[in-house]
């Protein structure tokens, strides 16, 4: 026990004396967030669009208005042949075209069904997916309008009534925000851990470090609790950003997050240290930690929903701490539940936290050939 | 004190180490001397246990070549490399390598006051480690090898890099600290400080070439030398000559190592009145053991 304090101390000094090091620790939640938190928008509006009406008609216009109140569609320009309409999207000035064919209101107006078409630059599949939902519905509407007044309808005979429960507005920085504290936490833990002990062994103090009696499990968990400080400070840092900034109501247990915060720091920083005994170099470890940590941001459900992907995928998914952290703080920052319901995710990451380490500390030899 | 017995070890296809046998005794110095990628340190290595030799065992004070880690305890190790953490001061690094042995901070305090009044570190103890001269860092590496009063000291080219100046210095303590008893192994490439050991074993391409008291080299030493100081900077200039089996250049004198020195001095006068070179100096040297590890280096390769 004394020798890990003796460690602990030690890696604190150095902690101390890296400066650059610190304030990247720091900085890093406090950028990344405010710089991610604005960017990342995963409802596309305002998308450019150029209207080429040949109708040009009192119907045509009250359609083209109903485009541009939806708040999706920003018409940009007009055109007034095909060709102009495919050079502007072609050329990227605009990602939608709505063409209304001269018979427009005429067909309207004698109970035939009005085609109108509507282009969309599917090259980016964002914008593309969210404009072909939206031109959809306002056809539905519009013609359902339409119908109604035919029919002499009050109401729908449906009544289909969605309530968005736990972020009704669809605030994307709710939903972004805590998975970015995910990311960034991961992303500290791992790398600063997987230069740990590399680091030692490349400066050659690692040779006069084995002759003592230190043992590889005392030289482990000095190393890595240092961090679990480090990741504290991180979380509290991205929390009060998020909070203040971005105005994320945090509706579970701060103490409970907090707590359950351990076991992905744990299963993190277990990773790093794993890759540190793997790799000959400080310059590989970080390679390494590139190879793990891209996956985790891309699988993890961060970015892309896991339910949508091939299951191959998906269960790639499912071997990776982060995963189950932003359920969890998903879970109790924006769904307010609390540990009964995230049991599952809880024992997962100390899974991970006690493979990772017992791997590093069984792989790390005192020898140095 | 410690016994290597018939270590071998290869890295690759390379031999490091080739089945070497040595006995330190207690309370010598003993020096391993040889030329760089002669396997010093890995045979160090070996001794401190942080190489798995191929074949063969170490013993250390008699201890089973099996359970060596008990044993360790009481070798205090210098590698090669400055092996502290530069960012930390002279006293955490102490401190630091003291708590490794579960030593109190008064135990810690009073062991290094006790070492620096020998390697006079006294007043830098909360400098960092990296702002310490070459020499100064060589004295705080040997004050963490020394944390535990070892009975036995493993120093791996202590004074590789330092300044001559600083390198007596080291010698000095390294005396002093054998007067109090303790057996030190120490590697060197510079063939002035094996005459400082009290055995030196030469080691040349993994392998000891010979071993004893720089005494006993020397009289062991078929060969007698000659030392000519000419005008001439050709280190050839001797090859023609078949009484000189070997000669070797410094720069502003050439060695000759012969048969007979009596016989040889005519001969070598000849040679250069032929050549028209002036003789500035010429007269018979006893042997250092520079001349000695070269002749036998030598003849290895012969």
């Amino acid at each position: 026990m004394s020798r890990i304090l003796a460690v602990i101390k030690k890696e604190f000094l150095q902690m101390r004396r890296d400066r650059l090091t610190l304030g990247i620790v720091f900085a890093l939640p406090l950028v990344q967030l405010l710089l991610f938190g604005y960017a990342i928008q995963t409802e596309v509006k305002h998308i450019s669009t150029v209207v080429f009406d040949q109708s040009l008609s009192p119907e045509s216009r009250d359609l083209t208005d109903s485009f541009t109140a939806s708040g999706y569609f920003d018409v940009t320009s007009t055109a007034n042949s095909y060709t102009a309409v495919t050079r502007m999207i072609d050329s990227g000035q605009a990602k939608v075209g709505i063409i209304y064919p001269p018979d427009f209101a005429e067909n309207l107006k004698k109970g035939v069904p009005a085609q109108v078409q509507v282009v969309v630059d599917a090259s980016d599949n964002m914008v593309a997916s969210q404009a072909v939902a939206v031109a959809n519905s306002i056809g539905l509407i519009k013609s359902q309008q339409v119908l109604f007044q035919r029919a002499r309808l009050q109401s729908a005979p449906y009544d289909v009534r969605v309530r968005p429960w736990y972020n009704p507005d669809g605030i994307t920085a709710y939903y972004m925000v805590p998975a970015i504290l995910g990311i960034i936490v991961t992303m500290t833990m791992v790398m600063m851990t997987s230069v740990a002990i590399v680091r030692e062994r490349e400066r050659g103090t690692l040779e006069q470090l084995i002759v003592t009696p230190l043992k590889s499990y005392e030289l482990m968990i000095g190393k890595v609790a240092p961090s679990i400080v480090l990741g504290y400070a991180q979380i509290t840092v991205a929390l009060l950003v998020g909070a203040l900034v971005f105005r994320v109501p945090i509706r579970g247990s701060l103490l409970q997050l907090y707590l359950l915060t351990l076991f992905f720091i744990t299963a993190s920083l277990g990773l790093g240290v794993l890759i540190s005994n793997i790799a000959k170099t400080q310059m590989q470890a970080m390679q390494m930690s590139f190879f793990v940590l891209l996956p985790s941001i891309l699988l993890s459900g961060f970015m892309f929903p896991r339910e949508a992907m091939p299951k191959v995928i998906y269960y790639i998914g499912a071997v990776i701490p982060l995963t189950y952290y932003l359920q969890i703080i998903r879970g109790i920052v924006l769904k307010g539940i609390g540990f009964p319901y995230l049991i599952g995710q809880v024992t997962a990451l100390l899974i991970f936290s006690a493979i990772f380490m017992g791997i590093a500390i069984l792989k790390f030899q005192k020898k140095i050939a | 004190m410690i016994r290597i017995a018939n270590i071998t070890k290869a890295f690759g296809g390379n031999i490091a180490v080739n089945d070497v046998s040595l006995h330190v005794k207690k309370q010598e110095i003993f020096g391993l001397v040889g030329p760089d990628g002669a396997g010093k340190t890995t045979l160090l290595r070996v001794v401190c246990g942080l190489i798995t030799p191929d074949r063969g065992a170490v013993s250390i004070m008699g201890s089973d070549p099996q359970r060596l880690e008990g044993a360790r305890e009481n070798l205090g190790y210098m590698p090669q490399r400055f092996s502290l953490y530069g960012d930390l001061t002279v006293m955490e690094n102490i401190s630091f390598f003291g708590s490794m042995y579960k030593l109190s901070r008064q135990a810690i305090r009073e062991r290094a006051e006790e070492v620096f009044a020998v390697t006079k570190l006294s007043g830098f103890e909360h400098r960092l480690a990296d702002n310490l001269s070459g020499g100064m860092k060589q004295k705080l590496a040997l004050t963490c090898a020394m944390i535990t009063r070892p009975g036995i000291l493993v120093l791996d080219e202590p004074t590789y890099g330092v300044d001559p100046e600083s390198r007596k210095d080291f010698w000095k303590i390294l005396y002093r600290l054998n007067q109090e008893g303790r057996t030190i192994l120490v590697t060197t490439p510079y063939m002035d400080e094996a005459e400082l050991c009290h055995t030196v074993a030469f080691i040349n391409q993994g392998r000891v070439i010979k071993a004893g008291s720089p005494l006993q080299l020397k009289r062991d030493f078929p060969y007698q030398l000659l030392e000519v100081m000419v005008g001439s900077r050709d280190p050839d200039l001797f090859r023609s000559l078949d009484l000189v089996l070997d000669s070797s250049f410094y720069g502003d004198k050439y060695h000759l190592v012969v048969a007979d020195a009596a016989a040889a001095r005519p001969a070598v006068i000849d040679h250069l009145a032929r050549l028209n070179i002036p003789v500035l100096r010429l007269l018979q040297i006893a042997p250092t053991m520079e001349d000695i590890f070269v002749s036998l280096a030598e003849q290895e390769v012969g």
